[in-house]
Order: C-alpha cells, then structure tokens, then sequence
C-alpha cells in the first residue's frame, strides 16, 4: 500500500506544479548541471534557476553540492519515488470525477423529490 | 463522523498489487442512483471527463448491458483524437459494473466497479486488473493523453 504524508505530497506537487521545474528534473534526469548551466538552458538570471532549485531541493526531488565556486544539482532521492506521484495523478483524475459524479447524483435526487412531492398532491 | 465543510468524500487510491488498483468514495445517495449515473450513457458522460482534465469530449456511446460495447472519442488538439472503447461483461443493477478496456496497446485489462449501498449512502469500489506492470502505468498515461494536460493538473493543484 502506498501511503506517505499529505505535507510531502503537497511540497512535491507544488514543485511539479512548474513548467520549468518539471524541466529542470528532465534534464537532470539526462545529466546532472551546475545552476548556471541550468540557467542557460532555461534561459534564465541564476536568481532566478537559484529559486527553482530551492524549491525542488525542498521537496527532495534534487539535491546539490558545492565544490569550489560551482553548484552541481542532481536528482534527488524522492525521484525514486516517482510511484508517488503518478498514483497522485490517478487520485487527481478520479477526484475530479467523482466530483462531477457528486453532481449529478445531486441532481437526481433532487429530481426524484420533486417527482415524490409531484406525486403526493 | 462529521461532514466536512466542503462536503466532499475523500478518494483513496491503493495498490494492491502490482497488476491491480483499488480506487473507493463514497457517495451520499442510495446505490440506486449512483448505479444510473455509471450506467445512462448521457448522465455519465458529464462527469466522466472532468473539466479539470483539459480534454474535449467529441463523441460518446455507452451500451451498458452485458456484451453491450462503449466508445469515448477525445480531441487531443492538433487533429489528434483518441478513443477509449471496450465492453460491458457484467451488469447487476445497483451493485456490480465491470468492463473490459480495449484501447491500450499494452493489452485489454479489466474494471469493475461495485455499489454497497448503507444507511442511504453508497460505498463505491473500483478495480482495475491489468495484464502487466506496463498496463497499469499505461492506463494512467492514456487517459491523461498528452503531456499538455499536465497544465490542467497545475490549474487543478492552484483550485486545492
């Protein structure tokens, strides 16, 4: 059974939740980079990559190591658990559904009172 | 238990193995009503492809009877359309739904649904079983179709 904390998933849903975040883990997944490099290829201020990365950093999908001047990123151990967030992708379709289904189940039962009441008179 | 503000059930998702998915909720009507919701072709269409999803609905039939075939075809942008097709192998009125999902190239795998109905409301348990690991993966990918619809995910993370 796969169960982890609603906190984690939120910090690694709100990191994914990022076109260039979700980028960043593809190209780290190709090979690891330093911030600037990462910067380039995002067309990025390293502020600005610096930021992604805290992020992904925070929700351990990446780690990072300074050795001299340069930051090298690489995923993280979190990125073992990718089962995590795919089954969070099934449980965000079937919420959505189900969501909807609420409303039309709503919808005949509201149905079915007025045909009751209709009935009765 | 206390209704939450929102009132709405919460989904769970379990693995229960590593070729079968258990999704549950619950819903607060009789199974009666949940049952013709999963099985009237034009109630089920509404709620079977979410807004949230990002994909239109071009076509949809749905011959809930045992044998009887289904068939969602989706716009995928760019001229690009998919359908999810498959047939019914049991109906039992307010209880039990399965079918078969034909579309994947991984091969067909299998979902039943059953309705337990108490104290008015309805427990539902759905389970997919597919034939591999690959299947079961596959099946989440096709009914998200593209890549793009990842942005929809992130619209529905920003609603949370």
């Amino acid at each position: 059974m796969v169960q982890h904390s609603v906190a984690r998933l939120d910090t690694s849903f709100a990191a994914l939740s990022d076109a260039t975040r979700r980028g960043v883990l593809e190209q780290l997944g190709r090979a690891d980079a330093s911030i600037t490099e990462l910067a380039e290829k995002f067309h990025m201020t390293l502020t600005g990559m610096k930021k992604h990365v805290a992020v992904l950093q925070q929700a351990g999908l990446v780690t990072s190591e300074k050795v001299g001047r340069v930051r090298t990123c690489r995923l993280g151990a979190r990125q073992l658990e990718d089962e995590t967030a795919w089954i969070e992708r099934y449980r965000q379709l079937w919420t959505a559904r189900f969501d909807e289904l609420d409303k039309v189940v709503e919808e005949i039962k509201r149905k079915e009172m007025i045909d009751e009441r209709k009935k009765r008179r | 238990m206390s209704a939450k503000k929102e009132g709405k059930n919460p989904v769970t998702i379990e693995r229960k193995s590593a070729l079968e998915l258990v999704v549950t909720r619950t819903f607060d009507a009789p199974a009666r009503i949940v049952f013709e919701a999963w099985t009237k072709s034009e109630l089920l269409k509404r709620w079977w492809v979410p807004k949230s999803m990002g994909m239109t609905l071009l076509s949809s039939e749905a011959d809930v009877r045992v044998g009887g075939t289904y068939r969602f075809v989706f716009d995928l942008g760019d001229s690009k359309t998919m359908a999810f097709h498959g047939t019914y192998i049991e109906v039992k009125p307010y209880s039990r739904l399965a079918w078969t999902n034909d579309e994947a190239a991984e091969g067909k795998y299998t979902t039943t649904v059953t309705f337990e109905e108490k104290a008015g409301k309805t427990f539902l348990v759905m389970s997919e079983v597919h034939p591999s690991e690959e299947s079961l993966k596959g099946g989440l990918d096709a009914a998200e179709a593209t890549h793009e619809t990842f942005a929809q995910l992130d619209e529905l993370l920003i609603t949370l």
